[in-house]
């Protein structure tokens, strides 16, 4: 029989304790090297859409908050177009990147991006998934980066209707990936482990 | 965000992940993974354009010196301590094919095993002229590359008397937010890496092997510095011939 030739995948290993030197290098005072952080900043003047601010923390099986991780978010701009020449459908807002990166703070375990409210995008089908913002958590202990999705608390009859969240088995589990939101701050814990464990996806 | 080519990108969803290749979440000989693993099974879905797509950067976010760990944080004139190697690769997809234009970036520690990090408390010292982070964009090829020094030894507080081998972290963007990897790169012949905790997080001994680095005699520069080669595999993309279409179906 034919080899079908494929290689495999490196495997992934943890990013360690010290992830920020790589990632974040002015946080953790390498300067000198990159003038910004990559990913410390998603819009400017001009981005088009509504400006919400995502905040939340990392919190373990015990509830701690993890204060060495790095958070990486990718969305669509407001009107639902990915700002990646894989993106078929449109060009999406010059003025928006899509996506950020933070650390989550060493005094108590924060991340926060500045960004916008996102548009719907299509489903493989066609159907439209509800407004969300894709996260990414890298940090000590975890040996391979976690994938989960934030959906919005006002956005009810669309997340209702979202291929994703629908595909949740245990119902009580489609809260841990809706933000809490007051004014134009959504914030989004993830828990790691436990009761309140948090869906993390394979995609 | 991104420079412009000519080639259409593709846009098919990536092959399923391996994911007993990979280091399962739950590794109690790695002692921090056992509060920091979910214990409920992952959420699969085939990508949608969510994850499918990603974001690619340009090669206007790079300094001259970015790519060279030796002298990028040094003062005039100077340079890091250390064995002076090179560590050069391609980054490809798993069907063997090259993945350009992608960010790839990388940190270490000293010669000393030291890192410029506020939370180490190693005794090893700091090298002044050592900061210990680089970056690089691979070519049309999926070629990379950089020169730093050869990073040492690090205990840390795991089991009693735990060391890591010497390695260079490295994250990779791929095309794609799901083909997203952090990982590290080990040396040809160390012996620490068959007693680590971390390395030992993989199931696999083949998959291990995946992550050392052979030594690449041929492109040692004599009387300069060695060189290490170490190819990434990201995940491939299944062809769109029979997806369905987001739009104009």
């Amino acid at each position: 029989m034919q080899q079908i030739g494929y290689l495999k995948e490196t495997p992934s290993q943890t990013a360690g304790p010290y992830v920020h030197i790589g990632l974040t290098p002015n946080y953790c005072e390498i300067g000198g090297i990159y003038d910004t952080d990559l990913g410390i900043s998603m819009v400017n003047d001009k981005t088009l859409g509504e400006r919400i601010t995502l905040k939340g923390r990392i919190l373990d099986g015990a509830g701690v908050p993890v204060k060495d991780a790095v958070v990486e978010i990718w969305q669509a701009d407001s009107a639902g177009l990915y700002n990646s020449p894989a993106e078929m459908r449109g060009t999406a807002d010059p003025n928006f990147t899509g996506w950020g990166r933070c650390p989550t703070s060493a005094e108590d375990g924060v991340f926060r991006f500045e960004t916008v409210k996102p548009g719907r995008v299509p489903y493989k089908d066609g159907r439209r998934m509800a407004p969300h913002i894709t996260l990414w958590i890298v940090a000590r202990g975890i040996n391979i980066g976690l994938h989960t999705r934030m959906y919005f608390p006002d956005e009810a009859e669309a997340n209702a209707e979202d291929p994703l969240l629908a595909r949740i088995e245990h119902r009580d589990r489609v809260a841990t990936l809706i933000a809490r939101k007051e004014g134009s701050v959504y914030t989004f814990d993830v828990h790691l482990q436990g009761d309140k464990e948090t869906v993390f996806l394979d995609i | 965000m991104s420079d412009k080519t000519n080639s259409k990108p593709e846009t098919g969803a990536f092959f399923a992940r391996d994911r007993a290749w990979h280091p399962p979440a739950f590794t109690p000989g790695y002692k921090t993974s056992v509060l920091r693993s979910p214990q409920r099974a992952l959420l699969s879905l085939d990508g949608t354009i969510s994850e499918i797509t990603g974001p690619v950067f340009g090669h206007s976010i790079l300094g001259e010196l970015d790519n060279d760990l030796i002298h990028n944080f040094a003062k005039p004139g100077e340079s890091a301590i250390g064995e002076r190697i090179i560590v050069h690769g391609r980054v490809l997809d798993e069907r063997g094919r090259p993945v350009p234009g992608v960010l790839v970036e990388f940190w270490q520690a000293n010669a000393g095993g030291r890192y410029r990090h506020k939370k180490e408390t190693y005794l090893a010292a700091i090298d002044p002229n050592f900061g210990g982070c680089g970056r690089a964009i691979t070519d049309e090829e999926g070629h990379y590359a950089f020169r730093t020094v050869r990073p040492g030894a690090y205990p840390w507080p795991n089991g009693v008397n735990d060391w890591r081998p010497a390695h260079i972290h490295f994250s990779i963007f791929g095309h794609g937010f799901a083909q997203r990897l952090i990982t590290q790169m080990y040396f040809e012949g160390d012996p620490m890496i068959w007693k680590c905790p971390i390395v030992g997080t993989i199931p696999d001994k083949a998959a291990i092997e995946q992550l050392i680095a052979p030594l690449d005699w041929g492109n040692t520069i004599p009387m300069d510095a060695r060189a290490y080669k170490f190819d990434i595999v990201l995940r491939g993309r299944r062809s769109t011939l029979f997806e369905n279409r987001l739009e104009g179906n």
